[in-house]
């Protein structure tokens, strides 16, 4: 087990970077805290592999090291680093039987006998391959071969971190929910530090303590799923989590107010006075979550032009019209959506402001 | 599903059916004729029975012949299977380099087969061939028109030459279409470099290797051109392999009904074995 660090690691795939641009993972500091349940998430080509694969000696970085505790591991080779990994698509050996695919990485390591068929029947007992263990592993279902993968990284009891990329790909929907469920079950139990590679938001925010959004080869932020989606520090995040994502709506502020069309919103305490001496685009981040429509003219509310609804089941989303800008606004499946003119309540609790796409609070 | 019953789709077969017609079943029918009658002319013809595979089963020339066949087939396996995996492994996999050996290795499979045979009876000539001259330079006597080992050796060179490049080019594709995960996987899991090979490499590139054996032994047992080129079946009869026999008879001779005989016996033959190494090739990707 083991804290990872990254201290100021960047890498780029080309020989000579120019810029920026040309790094698949721009500088950055990272900590991943012994025991934790990190997820990375992100939309494709935005470096997570590129990450992972550097944790895992996979790939040597540009620049920077990477520390286990206090151990320099940045030129170590993969199989001296206690790392195990699970990749997208199941990586199994087709001709060896499920109990010698787990007994595998022991094998190669020295140990025989009874330490390995310990070993193998107390992991195969907890990922429910018990009955398996006799079978050829090419024959299994993509989800068992999937557990197989893992296994053979759990197998190892000098596992500092477990590292998986995209993983539940190729299972099938009913399938991802509980092997999910397995995963939180073994952090649970051995308290490994996990690192999860995704792009699909429910699987990041259901299983990881901490998630780190990643864009174009930056962490943008670092937070528990609920500081993501209360507080997201970017507008790329309020996009990219949540469904629908936050609304942003371009803004004009001054001493007294911050304007949206001309409607005054709320904000908390402080935020316009910091923003004042700030320059560049300004935008109010809500969530459609947390709007409130109505055909009463509520307290500070501004008159909005209800536009299309969809009927999601057990919410609808409403489409309003503030003049020229479009709001998404989430309401409960029993209310009926006004028409002709309604209402929006902002709050200032959850109202944020943006610069240039960075929050000010 | 309800089917509808039109004749007329027949006509849409009848292309193909004329096709294999013409290039396999008549030409295969005329053997079988010729196989079981005596013709002495146009008009002259006896129904012969099984007479003329009596007689080719009990002749000692072909049964030696068979057995240097099944020698050669089976040095050729031995030999250009495991050399071609090796170089396959040994190639570099991506850039500039990969391309280049690609080209290299291929070009023996561009020359015509009876030219190989004359490249080879030159370069291995003992007065003026590059590599005859140099052997017998260094006081080793080598003439391939003299000595049978020496016959044997220069065949088996220049079939090696010849045919390697295709098991490298069919386990090279084989060996790039693993995705790197494997690879990464292993080097997690520990696997040295002969574990790597023995349970990634080999395993996937069974399938490549099943038709790499099927061609080599196929074509091996059926070489012709380049042997009869290079030593015409001698010293003796030291290289007369099954097809220079069979043309011996045939040509040669004019025995045309022995030779149609021989000839599908021969066919089964190559039948029998290729369907024998796909079974076997199959059960050990089963592995059971």
């Amino acid at each position: 087990m083991a804290r990872i660090h990254l201290k100021d690691v960047a890498h780029s795939y080309k020989l000579r970077p120019k810029s920026l641009a040309d790094f698949a993972l721009r500088p950055m500091d990272h900590l991943w805290e012994d025991g934790g349940a990190y997820a990375l998430l992100g939309p494709s080509g935005c470096g997570k592999t590129t990450l992972l694969n550097i944790i895992s000696g996979l790939l040597h970085p540009s620049q920077g090291q990477v520390l286990f505790d206090d151990d320099d591991v940045t030129y170590r080779p993969t199989k001296d680093r206690n790392i195990a990994q699970v990749f997208q698509f199941p990586v199994i050996y087709d001709t060896m039987t499920v109990f010698d695919n787990l007994a595998f990485p022991l094998r190669n390591r020295g140990f025989g006998g009874a330490e390995v068929s310990g070993r193998v029947a107390e992991v195969a007992e907890m990922l429910e391959l018990t009955e398996d263990l006799g079978k050829r592993a090419r024959g299994l279902t993509a989800d068992a071969k999937q557990r197989i993968s893992l296994g053979r990284g759990l197998v190892r009891n000098d596992v500092a971190a477990i590292l998986f990329d995209e993983p539940l790909t190729v299972i099938d929907p009913h399938l991802k929910w509980m092997l999910r469920r397995k995963l939180k079950q073994i952090h649970e139990r051995f308290k490994l530090t996990l690192v999860y590679v995704t792009h699909d938001q429910n699987e990041a925010l259901t299983f990881a303590d901490k998630v780190a959004v990643m864009s174009e080869g930056q962490v943008l932020q670092l937070g528990t799923p609920q500081e993501l989606f209360e507080r997201p520090e970017h507008t790329f995040i309020g996009h990219f989590i949540g469904s629908p994502g936050m609304n942003f709506l371009p803004c004009l502020i001054d001493e007294r107010a911050v304007l949206v069309q001309g409607a005054r919103i709320p904000l908390e305490p402080g935020v316009a006075a910091r923003a004042l001496g700030m320059s560049g685009a300004m935008e109010i981040g809500v969530r459609p979550e947390f709007l409130k429509l109505s055909n009463e003219p509520l307290d500070g509310a501004v008159a909005v032009v209800p536009g299309a609804v969809e009927d999601l089941g057990n919410f609808k989303i409403v489409t309003v019209r503030l003049v020229d800008v479009a709001i998404k606004v989430k309401v409960p499946e029993h209310q009926d959506v006004p028409t002709g003119i309604a209402y929006l309540q902002f709050s200032a609790d959850t109202t944020r402001l943006y610069v240039n796409g960075h929050l000010v609070g | 599903m309800e089917k509808t019953k039109d004749n007329r789709a027949w006509f849409l077969v009848i292309p193909v059916f004329v096709i294999v017609a013409f290039s396999a079943i008549i030409p295969l029918m005329t053997v079988v004729n010729y196989s079981v009658q005596d013709i002495f002319g146009p008009n002259e013809r006896f129904f012969v029975g099984v007479e003329w595979f009596k007689e080719i089963l009990h002749d000692e020339r072909l049964h030696e012949a068979l057995l240097r066949q099944f020698l050669f087939s089976g040095l050729v396996l031995l030999i250009e299977i495991p050399l071609g995996v090796a170089i396959a492994l040994a190639m570099p996999k991506k850039g500039w380099a990969a391309s280049l050996s690609l080209v290299l290795l291929a070009l023996p499979l561009l020359i015509p087969w009876n030219v190989i045979g004359t490249i080879w009876i030159i370069f291995t000539r003992p007065d003026i061939g590059l590599l005859g001259a140099t052997i017998n330079g260094l006081g080793i006597d080598f003439d391939h028109t003299a000595a049978p080992l020496d016959a044997w050796i220069t065949v088996m060179l220049m079939e090696v030459w010849h045919w390697t490049p295709l098991v490298v080019l069919l386990a090279y594709a084989g060996l790039q279409a693993i995705p790197d995960a494997f690879y990464q996987a292993a080097s997690i899991d520990g696997a040295s470099r002969w574990a790597v090979f023995r349970y990634i490499q080999l395993p996937k590139m069974r399938g490549v290797l099943t038709i790499a054996i099927l061609l080599r032994f196929m074509d091996s047992f059926l070489i012709y051109a380049e042997p009869f080129v290079l030593t015409g079946g001698g010293p003796g009869n030291a290289t007369t392999f099954l097809s220079i026999h069979l043309v011996k008879i045939a040509v040669g001779q004019f025995d045309l009904g022995p030779a149609a005989a021989f000839s599908i016996i021969y066919f089964l033959i190559v039948l029998l074995f290729s369907w024998l190494f796909y079974q076997a090739l199959q059960n050990v990707g089963k592995g059971e």
